[in-house]
């Protein structure tokens, strides 16, 4: 037991060694590798959003879709305390800033804390009624509350703080890819502890059986409440290192889809596995980048040269042209809620002891094969 | 001023009746599912551009059953497709493969139709215009709340006094005592589909003929909130849905009217937390008892 | 009466789901290390009373008093099933309801939650070390006494169906309770293992002071160890005393058998 608990620990510090080695090369040279970081940013930013929806959805069993209405509030808070005080005049030209919030700027750690805290008691006002019910109504609730968020900040009333429709641009972007990296794993570490936590013990028996675990002393209402504000508000965080990324919030990015796309993350990580929803949370940023040439419309010759000569070269491939990718995308989250609904951990934790045992598995397969066609 | 109050709660009434057409499939799904059918809303969408496309090529008379069928198809098929599979699983997971429908229609229509908002074609006979005193009304502010009424009547008659209807009201109490008393409960859910479609797209053509135009995203909101008019009336309850399409409807007009357009959608979801904090049951709903 | 404390005090209890009238004016006392048997046929509504009794339903009238607090009444104000089981009542399901997927040794350890000095924020920074430790401690000690130890990695689910009734017991006794309420704990037994449960019912009263509250059917394990029963029918208490006599009580037979003219039918 010692030995392995000593191996993993090495594997564990070898990894992070290398994850940091790999950054400092892009950081290095950043505008050659402007691609990959931009990439890497947007893949932990939605680690964050995905890991959070994951601990009401699959620790603890309620369906809240209020992601991207959080990430909305996160987004304009920062947005707004963070563009330079010189700028606000030129962003701000149609309504004017509020003057008591035109001087106020903050660094960005401290907005990110405060995105966290509105969107905490936030999450917790409208936890208070509807958490006392079936999970279906939470739902509906927190689908139709990020709607509302959206009417609200895109309102013109609100002009003066949230400048209605235009959004808030030039939020100044991260100092190195270190600020959203280490951020992130902050935010991803502090609900790890949790899940493994009491607390995460009791999410886990209500998810399993509320009934039971009520029987065993676990208030229902508040150990739901909590986990919906601790939810929110890492979602808070993850949509103002959204805007930063982004360098702007605008109502618009902010639509149920968002939630959605990060649902898709969650289910095919598999629901109620961090590591699942991290490894989610890349794979599904990656490959959204990777395919975009399904929303280009292509010729047949741009695809395979050579072939330009025969005269359908020039004919368009078929399906081929913007938006493709998301239909592909959806039919990617269909296929595995249908027939892979463990999705790719199978609901466990990744840890050194599985990769290990599933990596000595295949090779065991391969010299089995290789022993048989010897044979 | 009176006849501006008027006109307002006619265009509600008109709202509404089409808001109750869909709220029907949501309760009627729930009753038996125990899921929240959330491509319903983007169903009605893709009614939307089936009436389109549909109107271009038949008249108005052979168009809108056209179009009906079409619902009915796609509403049957997502079923096979996306819920059948999954009868015995998690009810959180039937909910995901609903998202995902929901997901994957809106995308579809993405692709298909593009983003831009496609003009919906007029139906002549719909849009006649009567003019009494100052206020005028088209004929489909007229025809849909009465249309909604007849159908709701006509639909509660055959869940109240047929043997469909019977084995439908079996399989919403108890679907493995139902299928037990040799009820095939597939077909009925079948049954419940074809007709939740159906007057969802009945529902569509009186709610766009209004609103002149679609975009693939324009089912989303009035999805949600046709489900909140189920809720209200009380969830699995037909006259409710009913009664709680006609109130959210009347209520969205009535506000934006006042000049807060902005908040129509928000009122929408005060009254559902309104409605669960007093009556989580829904003002006509029965009250359930958990069993231990 | 007078020589021990009351622990449970029901006042004419009733409840009534629509026309249904489950549980009809039913009075009861459980006195302090007391085994008491709440018997009846099925559908008489034992664990109806159960439920009231552990806050899962609200009576439609009556009251329940615990240790001199009312945990149950007609009001809305009655304690919800975890405040009750903070006070000091455990309780068993008829179908057991154990976390399935989670390992025996996290199912007991999640009855330690509600008692654990800590808060969301001391538990996730880990600034209460000794509280976890504790109850860790305390969970692997309540393991081994229960001879679960060995399966402590087990997910609970693939357990021996008498193992999880006995894990069950051993979550309940996890809280702390001072009443024991245990729903049809010989379901689906044989009779050797009920024997062996009735030694076992009697071995943890004595252990940990316990006052048991049992619903049962098994007429044998309930004489052999109860100290009062009460015997309820169609919701109505029918009978009430010692086990002998109730054993004798016509009422209680023709409860359970049907009268005599039925037999003879």
């Amino acid at each position: 037991m010692k030995v392995k608990e000593k191996r993993n620990l090495i594997l564990s510090i070898v990894a992070v060694l290398l994850c940091c080695l790999y950054l400092f090369i892009l950081e290095s040279d950043s505008v050659v590798h402007s691609y990959a970081i931009t990439i890497i940013e947007r893949s932990c930013i939605y680690a964050v959003a995905a890991v959070s929806m994951n601990l009401i959805i699959g620790f603890t069993g309620q369906f809240s879709l209020g992601t991207a209405g959080f990430m909305c509030i996160g987004a304009y808070i920062t947005g707004v305390l963070t563009i330079p005080v010189e700028m606000r005049d030129q962003i701000f030209y149609l309504y004017g800033m509020a003057s008591w919030l035109h001087d106020i700027k903050l660094p960005l750690i401290v907005t990110l804390i405060l995105c966290a805290v509105v969107c905490a008691g936030i999450a917790a006002l409208i936890g208070w009624p509807v958490l006392r019910l079936k999970s279906d109504y939470l739902a509906i609730a927190t689908l139709g509350f990020s709607e509302i968020i959206r009417a609200i900040f895109g309102w013109d009333g609100l002009g003066k703080i949230t400048n209605a429709s235009y959004g808030v641009s030039n939020i100044p972007e991260f100092k190195s890819i270190f600020e959203c990296v280490i951020i992130s794993a902050v935010c991803i570490v502090i609900m790890i502890l949790l899940v493994n936590s009491s607390y995460g013990r009791a999410f886990k028996a209500i998810r399993d059986d509320d009934v039971a675990a009520e029987a065993m002393g676990i208030n229902l209402f508040r150990t739901k409440q909590l986990s919906f504000v601790v939810t929110s508000a890492f979602a808070g965080v993850a949509g103002g290192l959204l805007a930063v990324y982004m360098r702007s919030a605008v109502t618009s990015t902010f639509t149920v889809a968002l939630t959605y796309n990060i649902l898709l993350m969650v289910v095919l990580g598999g629901i109620g596995s961090i590591s699942g929803s991290i490894l989610g949370a890349f794979i599904v940023t990656g490959s959204q980048e990777w395919l975009r040439f399904l929303d280009r419309e292509y010729t047949w010759s741009e695809l395979i040269p050579g072939i330009g000569n025969t005269g359908f070269g020039a004919m368009n491939v078929p399906l081929l042209r913007n938006g493709f990718r998301m239909v592909v995308f959806s039919l990617l989250l269909m296929l595995v809620v249908l027939f892979w609904n463990h999705g790719l951990t199978g609901s466990k934790e990744i840890t050194w002891d599985r990769l290990i045992n599933g990596a000595k598995k295949l090779m065991r397969s391969k010299k089995e094969k290789a022993v048989s066609e010897a044979e | 001023m009176i006849s501006y109050l008027l006109q307002q709660l006619l265009n509600g009434l008109s709202l509404g009746g089409a808001y109750a057409l869909i709220a029907i499939g949501y309760t009627m799904v729930y009753g038996i599912l125990r899921m929240i059918n959330f491509a319903h809303g983007d169903e009605f969408m893709m009614a939307g551009y089936f009436m389109i496309f549909s109107l271009a090529v038949f008249p108005w008379y052979f168009a809108i059953p056209f179009v009906i069928l079409c619902t009915i198809v796609l509403g049957v098929v997502i079923e096979r497709i996306a819920y059948k599979p999954l009868r015995s699983a998690p009810r959180m997971s039937v909910m995901i493969s609903a998202i995902g429908i929901s997901y994957l229609l809106q995308n579809l229509a993405n692709y298909l139709f593009t983003a831009m908002p496609q003009s919906y074609p007029q139906i002549d006979i719909l849009k006649h215009v009567y003019t009494f005193g100052n206020i005028s009304v088209s004929r489909v502010t007229i025809i849909a709340p009465v249309l909604t009424i007849v159908l709701t009547f006509l639909l509660i008659m055959l869940v109240n006094h047929t043997k469909l209807g019977m084995a439908m009201r079996a399989c919403s109490k108890d679907q493995e005592t139902a299928r037990i008393m040799g009820i095939k409960v597939d077909n009925i859910i079948t049954t419940t589909f074809v007709i939740g479609c159906g007057l969802a797209a009945v529902g569509s053509i009186l709610y766009f003929t209004d609103r002149n135009t679609v975009q693939p995203y324009s089912g989303s909101l009035p999805g949600l909130k046709c489900f909140v008019a189920a809720v209200i009336g009380g969830i699995g309850n037909i006259q409710g849905a009913v009664i709680g399409g006609f109130i959210v409807g009347i209520c969205q007009i009535v506000i934006t009217a006042m000049g807060y357009s902005v908040f129509s959608d928000a009122f929408t979801f005060a009254l559902l937390v309104l409605i669960l904090i007093f009556r989580p049951s829904g003002l006509f709903g029965e009250k359930a008892v958990q069993k231990v | 009466m007078a020589d021990k404390n009351v622990v449970l005090n029901i006042e004419h209890l009733t409840m009534q789901f629509g026309g249904v009238i489950a549980v009809n004016d039913f009075s009861a006392q459980v006195k302090e290390g007391e085994i008491v048997a709440l018997i009846g046929p099925n559908g008489a509504g034992k664990t109806t009373a159960f439920n009231c009794i552990t806050g899962v339903y609200h009576p439609t009238n009556g009251k329940v008093d615990f240790c001199g607090e009312t945990i149950a009444n007609s009001f809305k104000i009655s304690h919800t099933p975890d405040e009750i089981t903070k006070l000091g009542i455990a309780r068993t399901f008829q179908n057991i309801r154990l976390f399935p997927k989670q390992s025996v040794f996290d199912n007991v350890l999640i009855a330690k939650h509600m008692r654990a000095k800590q808060n969301p924020f001391t538990a996730t920074f880990r600034l209460n070390k000794s509280e976890e430790q504790r109850s860790r401690e305390e969970t692997w000690q309540l393991l081994k006494e229960q001879g679960l130890d060995k399966y402590a990695d087990w997910e609970a689910g693939s357990l021996p169906y008498g193992m999880q009734r006995r894990l069950e017991i051993a979550r309940a006794l996890a809280t702390g309770p001072k009443l024991l309420c245990l729903d049809e704990p010989a379901a689906g037994m044989n009779p050797q293992e009920t024997d062996e449960l009735a030694e076992f019912i009697c071995q943890i009263r004595d252990k940990y002071n316990l006052t048991v509250l049992l619903i049962e059917h098994h007429m044998n394990l309930v004489m052999g160890i109860s100290d009062h029963i009460y015997c309820i029918d169609f919701g109505k208490m029918i009978a009430q005393g010692k086990p002998e006599a109730v054993a004798s009580d016509p009422k209680v037979i023709e409860a359970y058998l049907g009268t005599q003219e039925e037999r003879d039918a």
